[in-house]
């Protein structure tokens, strides 16, 4: 699907306000979203669906709940692991990689 | 350390009317809640409420949720914290434990209200871990709050409500829904949301399930089946659907392990969702000052969870001495009055059994 029919820009309901348009990076590359929206919610709209793989067999995980209850959706975000994809908010230049199991160890902040 | 008279947990329908009432007797209420905004679920349900005696008849959620928002706002006796995550309660020193934009916190409070909601329950089936498979209530989070569509075609397991409501929002938001399947042998949602979806020619295949949803890093297609009378797939009844997500709205169970963590005790009454705290009349659980409301209490609609919060916030506001007896027992016996009258619908029978459960376990610790 292209990114432009993923975007809900006219519903029945609804408004989605125009927000600031920002860049961040997935595995190293860049990928445009909104300032503010769930990590989850750019990287699905950038086709992106795979965002964890599992502690013991490696397989692919996705988000499930989107709301923060459930732990399938977990990144490293900027270097530290376990960020919740679906209620951490996108950042300007936020660096987003996959997370392989529990991922790695944070470096230490000294 | 801060204190309050009541902590909330949960910002949602039962939470936030239990703050307006107990605001109105003169508590001091902090209204907590893990999302920035005020109204929990509401903020994603765009249909209009109606059905049995629905107090919020013809109102759609996310007009309910901002007027909710706006009275919170305007009462001064409530701090709302958003954002924050509460992450534990501590018995022994009745401590409150958050996880605030600015790092952990402790609060004390003197009463305690757990309104936390529900959580999707899961199905078995193989594939059901493939990225592609989202709860319905991720769907709506995605599409109705963040704009994004979810795929290009979804199978919808469970004809609920909810299944039936969502399958409508998916077609409004211009998203194909290739089927809604449902095991039992009638739908189970109400007639006037099975027909507009029927009329926009989605098929509802009842006593079908999935039987495998498949794709290598992601769903690319499901396989549905007929359902004997034993609940068995038919072999040769398999139809395959090029779908690329499965929407379960396989229904809910009360999202209460802050509960067991602050050492409630819990019973299995499938009737009310699974497990559930013991909780009395008054809506507190067997831990002194902790109570419950809404759908961490019991599996139902907003409009009951808005009346177990009112009379949470109304049993509060008396136990910390804010209401007089006399109109204390008026105004509980108009909030009792109130529950039962949502439950005479014919879609209630299985919680009013359910409830009664609760009660004769609650009568069988009192006499113990
Ligand atoms: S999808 Fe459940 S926690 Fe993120």
């Amino acid at each position: 699907m292209e990114s432009s029919d993923i975007r809900i820009t006219q519903h029945p309901i609804l408004d989605f306000p125009d927000r600031r348009k920002i860049k961040f990076y997935w595995e190293g590359k860049e990928l445009e979203g909104y300032e503010g929206e769930p990590i989850a919610s750019a990287l699905h709209a950038a086709g992106i669906k795979v965002l964890h793989k599992s502690l013991k067999q490696g397989c692919p995980r996705g988000f499930f709940c989107a709301i923060g209850n459930c732990s399938s959706c977990l990144v490293v975000v900027d270097g530290v692991p376990n960020v919740r994809a679906c209620t951490e908010k996108l950042r300007a230049g936020m660096r987003v990689e996959m997370q392989e199991g529990v991922g790695p160890v944070p470096a230490s902040k000294e | 350390m801060k204190t309050t008279e009541l902590a909330i947990v949960g910002a949602g329908p039962a939470g936030v009317c239990a703050a307006l009432e107990a605001a109105s007797c003169g508590v001091k209420v902090t209204l907590i809640d893990r999302e920035e905004q005020i109204g929990g679920q509401l903020v994603k349900q765009t249909h209009k409420f109606f059905g049995w005696h629905e107090k919020s008849a013809g109102t759609r959620g996310i007009v309910i949720s901002g007027d909710l928002a706006d009275q919170v706002k305007a009462n001064p006796d409530i701090c709302f914290m958003g954002s924050a995550e509460a992450l534990g309660y501590f018995q022994d020193d009745g401590v409150l434990l958050l996880e605030t934009p600015v790092g952990i916190q402790k609060l004390k409070p003197e009463r305690l209200l757990i309104a936390t909601g529900a959580s999707e329950k899961m199905i078995l089936f193989p594939g059901n871990d493939l990225p592609g498979v989202y709860g319905a209530g991720a769907v709506q989070t995605l599409m109705n709050v963040h704009g994004v569509r979810p795929g290009k075609s979804v199978l919808m397991i469970g004809s609920g409500n909810i299944g039936l409501i969502v399958s409508y929002q998916l077609a409004q938001a211009g998203v194909k829904v290739a089927a809604v399947v449902e095991a039992l042998p009638n739908i189970g949602g109400y007639a006037v949301h099975a027909s507009k979806i029927r009329r926009l020619g989605i098929p509802i295949y009842t006593r079908h399930s999935i039987k495998e949803a498949y794709g290598t890093a992601c769903v690319e297609g499901a396989i549905i089946w007929q359902l004997d009378d034993n609940w068995q797939g038919i072999a040769g009844t398999e139809k395959q659907l090029d779908v690329d997500v499965i929407c379960l709205a396989t229904g809910l169970t009360p999202l209460c392990e802050f509960l067991w963590q602050a050492g409630a005790e819990m019973a299995y009454i499938p009737e009310l969702g699974g497990f559930v705290p013991l909780y009395d009349e008054n809506m507190e659980t067997t831990v002194e000052g902790v109570y419950v409301a809404g759908d961490a209490a019991c599996i139902e609609e907003a409009s009951t969870a808005m009346a177990e919060g009112r009379l949470a916030g109304l049993a509060i506001a008396y136990s910390l001495g804010k209401v007089p007896a006399d109109e204390f027992s008026r105004k509980r016996a108009e909030s009792l009055k109130e529950l039962d009258e949502l439950r005479a619908g014919p879609t209630s029978g299985a919680i009013v059994k359910g409830l009664a459960v609760m009660k004769e376990q609650m009568r069988k610790r009192v006499s113990q």
